[in-house]
């Protein structure tokens, strides 16, 4: 228990002094959990999209594999690209390995599957008749589409924020690819492991309530853009041609 | 305006949709009526190409439809389709009410200005800023009537437009069908399966049973004369079976049904089998030791009452002449006449009132 409280009180100055190895470590978290959530947003809610408005040979197969993926475990991730990026690996001519880019790298194949497959049921949560009555208007496919994601923003966000809760919280694919480097790959999930190990429970508490600070921020955020989107925004982004 | 030429729709092995012909006019209301599940869906997402046919084609205004998608979404925007269940998007009335604008790239003031016009058309002037999902079903079809007619469609197509809706907003919805089509002359094509409004509201109707159109004409013909026994207990009629022609003077023929002799008009000749049809609305109730008066009813027939439903303002009287025959009479009027089950009656039919048909075969008791 007084470790606890000790790591609250820690946890407090470390953010009130802005102490600056703390801040490198969960800047750096940030940047590497956010970059590898934009990155996967921008491939999952297309190829989400892709396989929800189409209909193929084994679609029904592609979706159960995309949802056995959300089981995969982090560091299984991190020896498959450690594997491919290590200097003999076919990709190890990019020199990733123990970079933050690796790191993100990791991240973003993490969390591909399940953004994609929450993508795919938030956008059969839209109604059939949403589809058919977009159609009747006279939108064209690009336009119906458009406007179904825009109808399932909210559970899209879901499908973001849960992948950004994913990277930001995994250890597997920082250690294995990131190394815990200080100062350069270090970040606070490894950080928690390492003072952990050596005993610095206060500090490690600390650390972990950062981490949730950084989530609550950007949970927020994310809701405040997406709210936005459909007040004020949509007039900027979603005039008459829009 | 529009052809149907050997439309046929499969979804599998299933025919949902039997070989159809059909031609609708330039302004005309025409209702598709049958019972659910019957084909009306299936023929109005065919004739606004939201489905491709199995075989035949639609032309619209002559031009054939089986097209590329192109061509196609201009046709389509040429129509607009109000469905069964309105599904509204969750933002405004005004964007909801904007999109088919939005979607063809109408500039934002021209939108606007539509839009507003739109929604005074059905009676929603003030309702553009609120959020469309918070709407009752009624005004949420209002709506949707709205967003289909912003863009000034030359074919408005109406899935059961009233299908779940309380009857005062029925009736709006009905009236303002009326309007739309007079002000504007959009052509209507609608599906219902209530037969009233398909006869208020139709210039012509096209009767769809089991995934066929079997009768088209206008209401008097669907309701008055249905082409066959099905149709005839779809539009409300119970036959009487078992008829004989024994004579025939120039059309006026006497028919006999067991003990009963029937006048009635019909071109059928002495010695072939006959069904009567005749509206329950068509048979006058009076008391069988009252006045039988000397008015126009030529068929008179005593009998004694089986059965009283109740029916909105209306109670449907089934009286046993040796054969059954249903009058629909007022609630009033049955209160005045004294009436019960059991009461011997006397119905009276006029003989221009009763469509004849050749019988199908099966026996009155059968």
């Amino acid at each position: 228990m007084d470790d606890i409280i000790q790591g609250v009180l820690q946890a407090t100055d470390l953010i009130v002094t802005l102490n600056p190895g703390v801040m490198q470590i969960a800047l750096l978290s940030l940047y590497i959990s956010l970059s590898a959530t934009l990155i996967a947003a921008l491939i999952s809610i297309p190829i989400g999209g892709f396989i929800h408005f189409h209909e193929f040979y084994g679609k029904r197969a592609v979706i159960v594999l995309i949802q056995t993926l959300y089981s995969v475990p982090t560091v299984v991730v991190g020896l498959v690209i450690y594997l491919l990026i290590s200097r003999s690996g076919p990709l190890g001519f990019l020199g990733l390995l123990f970079t933050p880019e690796g790191m993100i790298l990791g991240q973003t194949v993490l969390i591909i599957p399940i953004m994609t497959g929450l993508v795919i049921s938030a956008l059969s949560g839209v109604d059939k008749s949403i589809s058919d009555t977009l159609v009747a208007l006279g939108a064209t496919g690009f336009q119906k589409t458009l406007e179904i994601v825009k109808e399932a923003r909210f559970a899209i966000l879901s499908a973001i924020v849960l992948g950004f809760g994913r990277a930001i919280a995994e250890v597997g694919v920082a250690m294995m690819i990131g190394g815990n480097i200080r100062g350069f790959t270090r970040v606070l999930t490894t950080a928690i492991t390492l003072e952990t190990g050596m005993g610095e429970f206060g500090f490690s508490i600390a650390l972990g309530i950062i981490l949730l600070i950084i989530a609550l921020i950007v949970v927020v955020t994310l809701n405040i853009i997406t709210s936005g989107l459909s007040s004020e925004s949509q007039k900027i982004l979603g005039g008459p041609h829009g | 305006m529009i052809r149907l030429e050997g439309l046929t729709k499969k979804i599998g092995t299933q025919e949902i949709l039997k070989e159809t012909d059909l031609e609708i006019r330039n302004g005309e209301i025409f209702t598709f009526i049958g019972p659910s599940g019957s084909g009306k869906s299936t023929i109005l997402r065919l004739i606004d190409l939201l489905d491709w046919p199995t075989t035949g084609r639609i032309l619209f205004d002559g031009q054939d439809t089986a097209a590329p998608e192109q061509v196609r979404l201009a046709i389509r925007r040429r129509m607009g389709m109000v469905f069964q269940k309105p599904a509204v998007l969750n933002t405004t009335v005004a964007k909801n009410v904007a999109f088919g604008l939005k979607f063809r790239g109408i500039p934002e003031a021209e939108a606007e200005r539509k839009v507003q016009d739109a929604l005074k058309l059905v009676g929603l002037p003030h309702f553009a800023d609120r959020k469309a999902v918070t709407l009752s079903g009624g005004e949420m079809q209002r709506v949707a009537l709205a967003r289909a007619m912003v863009t000034e469609p030359e074919v408005l197509l109406l899935d059961e437009p009233t299908a779940n809706l309380d009857p005062v907003s029925s009736e709006l919805i009905e009236n303002l069908i009326i309007g739309i089509n007079k002000k504007f002359r959009t052509t209507m094509i609608m599906a219902t399966h209530d037969m009233i409004q398909g006869q208020r509201l139709a210039d012509r109707i096209g009767v769809i049973m089991d995934s066929r159109l079997v009768q088209t004409g206008i209401a008097d013909e669907i309701f008055y004369q249905p082409k066959h026994r099905d149709i005839a207990r779809l539009v409300g009629i119970d036959p009487v079976t078992g008829g004989m022609i024994v004579e025939n003077r120039g059309g006026h023929a006497a028919i006999r049904v067991g003990d009963t002799c029937f006048e009635a008009m019909t071109d059928l000749q002495a010695g072939q089998r006959a069904a009567l049809y005749i509206r329950p609305e068509e048979v006058t109730l009076t008391m069988a030791d009252g006045m039988m008066g000397t008015s126009s009813v030529r068929n008179r027939l005593r009998g004694r009452i089986k059965k009283m439903v109740p029916s909105g303002p209306f109670v449907r009287v089934s009286v046993d002449c040796g054969f059954a025959l249903t009058s629909l009479i007022t609630r009033r009027s049955c209160a005045e006449l004294g009436l019960a089950v059991g009461t011997d009656v006397v119905a009276g039919v006029k003989a221009t009132a009763i469509h004849v048909l050749p019988d199908e075969g099966k026996q009155p008791d059968a």
